[in-house]
């Protein structure tokens, strides 16, 4: 993490490279967030209907979704994904350039392969993992949209309304803060374990691996901490 | 200059005795192991020096040693008459923008085209127009003799081939001094020798410096200027493809059987 920082600010900036990455994580993973993030808006509204008709309180489920999604749900869930897909894509991707010399092959060839590959990844992650959750939350409040219009007929103009009206910046700034801590561990975490794999092939399966967990492992004790802080300060 | 003798087996005469590499009295450990315990060797400059040695006997190491990419536990490391266990990051990245360096696996960056693999440290070194990129790479290609693999992905090419690209790869910056890691390992004998006599052609042309680490006696045979064979992290003996194959020594001669 020091060293990211250290090379962070100092040129070359590998512009051509970071967008490349931008590319990589943020658009090849819209597809997969989009599904996931439909369905957990859709499952949400899906289970909260019948409990909540019980006590007569159906008008509440927008508000409960939209609060439930921005707060945790969408950033946690959304996290833990990209935790898995592109924590342990980064992992596998700089370790299998490791065992097979290519990192080596950079160093020699006078280009500095942290800043390449280290810090353009991570600060990809930072930037489109945030972009990927709050897309993931629009999409699963649309998801809780279907499920309410299918099972009670609910309007769009109303279920928005009821969303905008209940949201505020107290629900929305902190849980968007928080995802660019999400982002930035994850990548760290990706590119340290590929960076520093030992040689052999089985370590690039070891590195993917353990980017899933120790990345998964970050985003949920950082939402902990997140929350604590939440509650203190707003 | 070297020259290829009627038997295919080069000149052993160096005429220009300028050192580019120097190691004295270098030590390794790798792991509580002790890799390279005293290793002495001098690389005089256009010369083809080939090092034999038993896998894991510290070839590789010792190449490591001489681009900065290990660092020697004793002794020194003189490169172009530099101190490169000694240079600052910068020093040392001007020292290996002279140094050319073949992996064992070609190293070619999978995730670029052939194209995009020979630009990558072009672009990084040089101050080209695009058109002066493109010739250049054009120009490698064509000495390796794969000009039409240039929109190809490292993933689509041969073993050969991935070494004849990271040898174009290399050779582009027109390195003074080039090491070459197993530079045939895992190839055919028929690639095996094509590979050599690429090696040979692109020494010939560019008047390089060169190490190459190897186990394929062929390869030896077709480039050596100078033949060391590593036993036991030093340099056993030292001598032409003919004297080593006269050795007294069985271990020696075990390379040449």
């Amino acid at each position: 993490m020091i060293r990211f920082f250290q090379e962070v600010f100092k040129p070359p900036y590998e512009l051509k490279e970071m967008f490349k990455q931008f590319f990589e994580i943020g658009n090849k993973s819209l597809g997969l967030v989009s599904v996931t993030g439909f369905i957990i808006g859709f499952v949400l509204a899906l289970q909260s209907i019948p409990m909540l008709t019980k006590f007569g309180a159906v008008s509440l489920i927008p508000a409960m979704i939209s609060i439930s999604i921005v707060r945790e749900i969408g950033p946690v869930i959304t996290g833990l994904i990209c935790a898995g897909k592109i924590g342990s894509g980064i992992g596998a991707e700089l370790g299998s350039m490791k065992v097979s010399e290519q990192i080596e092959a950079m160093e020699v060839s006078v280009t500095n392969p942290f800043k390449f590959l280290v810090v353009t990844r991570v600060i990809a992650t930072t930037l489109m993992i945030p972009l990927l959750i709050v897309y993931a939350d629009a999409i699963a409040l649309l998801g809780g949209f279907t499920a309410l219009n299918i099972l009670n007929g609910q309007s769009l103009q109303l279920y928005f309304s009821t969303v905008f009206s209940t949201l505020s910046f107290a629900d929305i700034i902190p849980s968007t803060i928080k995802t660019f801590f999400f982002g930035f561990a994850i990548g760290l975490v990706g590119c340290y374990q590929g960076y520093n794999a030992s040689r052999g092939t089985e370590s690039v399966g070891i590195a993917a691996n353990i980017s899933v967990v120790y990345a998964s492992l970050l985003v949920i004790i950082l939402d902990m901490v997140a929350v604590q802080l939440t509650t203190i300060f707003v | 200059m070297a020259m290829i003798n009627k038997s295919g087996i080069k000149d052993k005469s160096v005429n220009n005795k300028e050192v580019v590499i120097e190691l004295e009295h270098l030590k390794k450990t790798l792991g509580g192991n002790e890799v390279l315990k005293d290793i002495n060797l001098k690389v005089y400059r256009s010369e083809t020096l080939i090092t034999l040695g038993k896998s894991g006997s510290g070839k590789s190491v010792t190449l490591k040693c001489i681009v900065g990419l290990m660092m020697p536990t004793d002794g020194k490391v003189n490169v172009l008459g530099e101190d490169v266990p000694n240079l600052a990051i910068k020093e040392l990245r001007g020292i290996r923008k002279k140094i050319g360096f073949i992996f064992q696996s070609g190293a070619l960056y999978d995730s670029m085209s052939v194209r995009e693999n020979l630009e990558f440290p072009l672009v990084r070194h040089e101050k080209l127009s695009g058109d002066e990129v493109e010739n250049r790479v054009k120009e490698a290609l064509a000495d390796v003799g794969l000009e039409k693999s240039i929109d190809t992905m490292p993933s689509e090419l041969s073993g050969g081939m991935r070494k004849r690209i990271g040898l174009a790869r290399t050779l582009i910056l027109k390195p003074e001094i080039m090491l070459y890691d197993e530079p045939t390992t895992g190839l055919d004998p028929a690639t095996s020798r094509e590979i050599s006599n690429l090696i040979l052609e692109m020494q010939d042309k560019f008047k390089v410096s060169s190490v190459i680490v190897t186990h394929d006696i062929e390869c030896a045979k077709l480039t050596a200027d100078r033949i060391v064979v590593l036993k036991d992290g030093v340099f056993a003996e030292e001598g032409s493809f003919d004297e080593l194959q006269q050795s007294e020594d069985e271990f020696v001669r075990g390379f040449f059987q």
